[in-house]
């Protein structure tokens, strides 16, 4: 447990360390850069709401990875999930305004966690062939964007505009703001309760979670104890794709209001962002959290301090990519620890 | 007498827990075969693989046609013209066989001379009677086939000294007649053979010289036609085994494992277990004695699901569940303890908590059943799982710590714990003492008889010989996939286990 | 009206000298992840690579208005990419394809982060270069059908082809193809035969990488002429499905490559043509262009469904070596 908590940590202070280099080689200085990333998206009450908007999004594709990698399913397309979410639940956004809120809503949810749990069962491929689960599921991001991308343009056009998007979705499934002059949206209180209470209670409370762990942990002992691995897999798919799903469908019912193909940032979306903030919590739910607000500080920062140093912006995916590799290099030093100790 | 060409003095290799080879002094010769006869953990294995540089002695010496030899690895050894012909073949399946033989031979120049390799190969091969077709996919080829190939690859590099590791355990009696043929080829050319192998009638026909290990000490040495199986399988398993007095077993009369004709492939296709028949009634236990590789592994997998009968059936408490799945045979109240403990028994990265209630994790005493999920009833798992850590005796830990940290003794006592709290009607137990120490073994012993004065019932699959004599009521001898005898306990002598063990079939007075 | 040229003899002529073109950078990657996966390591991280060699090589160009040194320097790079990944792939050897991740995400945040360094903030204008323009063969361009459709291509087209046959020789009658065959295959047989598992995997994913990075550095000083943020598109990702749907031999892959370059090369031209309609057997049938776009992705999952039973991959693909001693 105390290991799980240093993880992060670690990770984060050596992507400080090493991130620094591009910072001077840009010529600023990386305190006040790395104060600028704080400043920028913490500086103000809506700077601060700001950041809980885009930790949404980040910590539903975060716990879904570290979800589906605790059962060793290697979902690496949380990406696609999250538009496959977006497009079933924005369906039943747009085509059912006589239902009060109260119905709709939820029933927007469940569309966008169907979405997202179908786009991910194809990696189940996983059983029968060795990369089948990180092939299958990297292949539907780009199908999925194509696919959304293909969708407001044509079946499902706004009829109103020239732009890319959908019709707008109606007011009764639209997430209410809560904070008012501020994006503040249901679907962030949804996505910390999703993380908080529904993941991190699977992952330790439940009799199926403790099934994803065994899997992952040890398929054949899991198996000699009555375990199915393959219906264990497919649970874990339907689990993770639905909490990706989830992701989607927020972002359109609490910010954009209408399918866009660009619901996650280019060059490194949702999806492997969520890669990186699984890893580097350890897989926990309530970790999860925490770093996916971490990230969205760094995200949203990444602007203002881009702005008054003059250091690219891109600032922040090198971050991404470091604090990967970081935690993978700390977890790997773990595990050859513990072996020359025994 | 011809010419020693290897000498290996004073031999001594220690593990954490034995003593591998104590001493050992042993002499190969030009033109001769030498076996290597013992049990498993006698060690011969050990002695030959510290010949070809897998193992380092920890005392002793090595001379190599009277030079001190310094081997530290194969490459040395292979150097020394010593070259060893595994049980599990070092050969890329997807390759052909000239493929895998042009590797690490002196044919290897860049561009690949097939020809010339080819030539060099059938020409080696017409010689010592190995032929084998040089463009044939090694996956295709029968295990006498690639046999072949692995001893060609050995004679490529220049091997003097072949080293055979339980050859025929994986022949036909057919291969076993060609390579017999060919051993006696390689013999006279001048090399030297050393034939490991538990298989007394094999060794009797194809040996000079056989050597006879027990406990990491050469308890004897004889020329073949000086010897006769009776006395070397008195020298292989001795006479130190105590008759330990042991409660009967009340055994009820209904069984609670039937296994009828069962017959499986192993992972290479051929058939391991043969016509298979055992029964295990409810407070008994019975073992299934033999040398590991003789399709005890196989039997144990079709038990549990994890492989395919071909035919026959398994059933328990009256219920077919032959080829069922693994969780419909766990719910007949089968328990298994696995051959490979960790890999099969226990979930290295989680606590030990979490590894105790394995299996019973959705049971109503554990878990609460709920429209949404099945929750975790934290508390009387904290609870349960303590009182295990209790009962079991494994102190210094607190449930809610790593599995990994705990030694090995330990980890078995958890598997044991897990096993055992789900309350088997049946244990299957699988070479349960295995590189534990004595006081470990001792304790599962015990508690291996406490399960059985309870009314279970359990099949214990084990080579070790005293460990069957100590704890069985029942003894069922497993040679090449069958079961070549059962005895009862009391009337079984250590001789006769152990002529059974080495294929010496019974006369049909002692069957029960 | 517009069907008619569809099947015109220089549409298809044109089709195919395209198709090859377009696939050149594909080729690369393709080749490069090839070699690595041979010999058992699957490197997840070449779009960052093809990212990283687009922007060197477009950088060093225009800084030195030299293609050559682009070139060179696009290969410096994929050599000390290729020797830290070698490192992790080799050393650590678990984890592999997350690892993949962290080197996309990492050589595309420092790809984008140089870039923008190099050339500011500068809104509107792109900056451009001369690209490399195709080399045509005097004699064998004039040969008829071939000679248009193979001997009009770049330099990097020709080195690429050049290189698959290469490796397809190397593969089959050279020392050094069995070697890394069986270190992909059985790494413990290999390590008894005395070859070095941890060297002949260092050269591998190194070798690969440079590949890898050329293939992207095609794109930004061949193809177009420019670094445009989206140039590499995805062609990374889909060189990991052409190596499955190669089979994991040369010649196979080269094709796989050239028919998915076929596919990109049809999808321009039907966009450019602006036809969005096609008539198959009497019944107009509307084919949006966003089906070919995705249909490399797609024909990946189908084929690695049909191919389940059959892929010949190497054994130990995604195995880390560690010697028991």
């Amino acid at each position: 447990m105390l290991r799980r908590a240093l993880l992060p940590v670690r990770a984060l202070v050596a992507t400080f360390l090493v991130g620094a280099i591009p910072v001077m080689a840009a010529g600023a200085n990386p305190l006040t850069a790395y104060y600028l990333m704080a400043a920028g998206s913490l500086g103000d009450m809506i700077a601060i709401t700001e950041v809980f908007v885009r930790a949404a999004p980040l910590m539903m594709t975060g716990l879904a990875i570290a979800v589906a990698f605790r059962a060793k399913f290697w979902n690496i397309g949380a990406e696609g999930q999250l538009y496959a979410g977006a497009i079933l639940g924005t369906l039943v956004a747009v085509n059912f305004p006589e239902l009060p809120f109260w119905i709709h809503i939820p029933f927007m949810i469940v569309a966008g966690m169907i979405g997202g749990a179908l786009c991910a069962l194809p990696g189940i491929l996983k059983i029968k062939l060795k990369v089948g689960d990180v092939v299958t599921t990297l292949m539907l991001n780009f199908i999925m964007v194509i696919f959304t991308s293909y969708l407001v343009q044509n079946v499902l056009k706004d009829p109103f505009t020239r732009w890319p998007q959908s019709p707008p979705i109606t007011e009764s499934a639209t997430y209410p703001i809560l904070i008012p002059f501020t994006r503040f949206h249901l679907g962030i209180v949804i996505a910390l309760f999703f993380a908080l209470v529904v993941g991190y209670g699977l992952i330790e409370y439940t009799a199926l979670g403790y099934e994803i762990k065994a899997v992952g942990s040890n398929e054949i002992a899991s198996r000699l104890a009555g375990i199915n691995p393959t219906a264990l897999t497919i649970k874990t798919a339907i689990i993770s794709g639905s909490f990706a799903g989830l992701a989607g469908i927020g972002e359109v019912a609490g910010i954009r209001h209408h399918l866009i193909a660009t619901l996650s940032p280019v060059p490194i979306g949702y999806g492997l962002t969520g890669v990186v903030i699984a890893v580097m919590s350890g897989l926990s739910p309530l970790w999860v959290v925490v770093v996916a607000f971490l990230f969205s500080i760094i995200i949203n920062g990444s602007q203002t301090m881009s702005r008054l140093t003059g250091v690219p912006i891109f600032l922040g995916e090198i971050f991404q990519g470091l604090a990967l590799g970081f935690s993978l290099l700390f977890l790997f030093l773990d595990q050859y620890r513990i072996r020359r100790v025994r | 007498m011809s010419e020693k060409i290897v000498e290996m003095k004073s031999i001594t290799k220690k593990f954490p827990n034995i003593l591998a080879n104590d001493h050992i002094d042993l002499q190969l010769r030009k033109g001769e075969v030498c076996a290597l006869l013992g049990e498993n953990g006698a060690g011969k294995s050990t002695l030959m693989k510290i010949l070809y540089g897998l193992y380092h002695a920890d005392e002793g010496q090595i001379l190599i046609r009277g030079q001190a030899a310094n081997i530290d690895s194969p490459k040395d050894a292979i150097a020394s013209g010593i070259g060893m012909v595994h049980q599990h073949f070092a050969l890329d399946d997807k390759l052909t066989a000239v493929e895998n033989l042009i590797l690490g031979t002196k044919q290897a120049r860049i561009l690949l001379d097939m020809k010339g390799a080819k030539k060099e190969v059938i020409d080696l091969s017409k010689k010592f009677g190995l032929e084998v077709d040089p463009d044939s996919k090694v996956y295709q080829l029968s295990e006498g086939m690639k046999q072949r190939i692995e001893i060609l690859k050995t004679l490529l590099r220049g091997a003097q000294i072949l080293i055979f590791d339980e050859p025929t355990a994986v022949l036909t009696p057919l291969e076993t007649r060609d390579l017999f043929k060919t051993i006696r080829a390689l013999v006279s050319q001048g090399h030297a053979i050393v034939f490991i192998s538990h298989h007394l009638e094999e060794v009797l026909s194809i040996s000079d010289r056989i050597v006879v290990l027990r406990n990491g000490k050469v308890v004897g040495e004889k020329r073949a036609e000086e010897t006769n199986e009776a006395e070397l399988a008195q020298m292989m398993v001795g006479r130190e085994i105590e008759e330990v007095s042991r409660l009967k077993g009340r055994k009820a009369a209904q069984p609670v494992l039937e296994i009828s004709g069962l017959c499986a492939l192993n992972d290479k296709k051929l058939e391991a277990v043969k016509n298979v028949s055992l029964s295990v009634r409810k407070g008994e236990i019975v073992s299934v004695a033999g040398v590991s590789g003789n399709g005890q592994k196989e039997l144990t997998e079709v038990i549990l699901g994890m492989r395919k009968a071909t035919s026959g059936k398994v059933v328990i408490n009256g219920k077919d569940v032959t080829n069922k799945s693994t969780k419909t045979i766990i719910q007949q109240k089968l328990g298994c303890i696995a051959e490979d403990r960790i890999g099969w028994g226990l979930l290295m990265d989680l606590p030990i908590a979490e590894n105790l209630i394995l299996g019973l994790h959705r049971s109503s005493k554990l878990s609460t059943k709920t429209p949404v999920a099945n929750f975790l009833k934290t508390q009387e798992i904290k609870q349960y799982t303590q009182q295990l850590l209790t009962r079991f005796d494994i102190r210094g830990t607190d449930v809610s710590a790593p599995v990994k940290l705990l030694s090995g003794g330990n980890l078995q006592k958890i598997i044991l714990a897990r096993v055992l709290s789900q309350e088997p009607e049946i244990l299957l137990a699988s070479q349960p003492t295995r590189g534990l120490d004595v006081g470990a073994t001792e304790y599962v012993h015990k508690l291996l008889l406490e399960l059985r004065d309870k009314g279970i019932g359990v099949l214990l699959v084990s080579e070790d010989l005293e460990e069957i004599l100590t704890l069985s009521d029942t003894i069922a001898v497993m040679f090449r996939g069958e079961i070549v005898g059962t005895l009862s306990a009391e009337s079984a002598t250590s001789e006769q286990l152990g002529l059974m063990m080495a294929g010496i079939k019974q006369p049909e007075g002692t069957k029960q | 009206m517009m069907q008619a040229e569809l099947i015109s003899f220089g549409f298809i002529i044109a089709m195919a000298a395209a198709s090859i073109r377009i696939a050149t950078s594909l080729m690369y990657a393709t080749l490069g992840e090839m070699l690595t996966e041979r010999s058992g390591i699957l490197n997840l991280g070449i779009e960052g690579l093809m990212i990283l060699g687009a922007m060197t090589a477009f950088i060093t160009t225009y800084a030195t208005h030299s293609l050559e040194l682009g070139v060179i320097a696009t290969i410096l790079v994929g050599v000390a990419e290729g020797l830290i990944m070698s490192l992790v792939y080799g050393r650590i050897g678990t984890n592999q394809h997350v690892w993949g991740v962290a080197f996309t995400i990492a050589n595309f945040g420092l790809a984008y982060f140089v870039y923008r360094l190099y050339f500011g903030g500068t809104a509107g204008s792109l900056s451009i270069i001369t690209p490399y323009a195709p080399v045509r063969i005097p004699i064998l361009a004039d040969i008829p059908i071939l000679g248009p459709i193979l001997f009009e291509q770049y330099a990097y087209t020709y080195v690429a082809i050049i290189l698959f046959v290469v490796f397809a020789i190397v593969f089959k009658y050279t020392i050094w193809g069995l070697i890394i065959t069986v270190v992909g295959d059985n790494p413990a047989v290999a390590d008894t035969a005395g070859i070095s598992v941890y060297r002949t995997r260092y050269v591998a994913v190194t070798l690969g990488a440079i590949f890898m990075a050329l293939g992207g550095s095609f794109l930004s000083i061949a193809q177009f002429n420019a670094f445009l943020f989206e140039i590499v598109a995805g062609r990374g990702w889909i060189a990991i499905a052409l190596v499955t749907i190669g089979n994991w031999k040369p010649m196979r892959c080269l094709f796989a490559a050239i028919f998915f370059g076929f596919i990109d090369a049809l999808q321009l031209r039907l966009q450019a043509l602006g036809i969005s309609e096609i008539t198959l057997a009497g019944t107009a049938v509307t084919i949006p262009f966003q089906l070919f776009l995705a249909l490399p992705y797609v024909l990946t999952i189908l084929f690695l469904l049909i191919a389940s039973r059959r892929a010949d991959y190497p054994t130990a693909l995604l195995t880390p070596y560690r010697r028991e001693e």
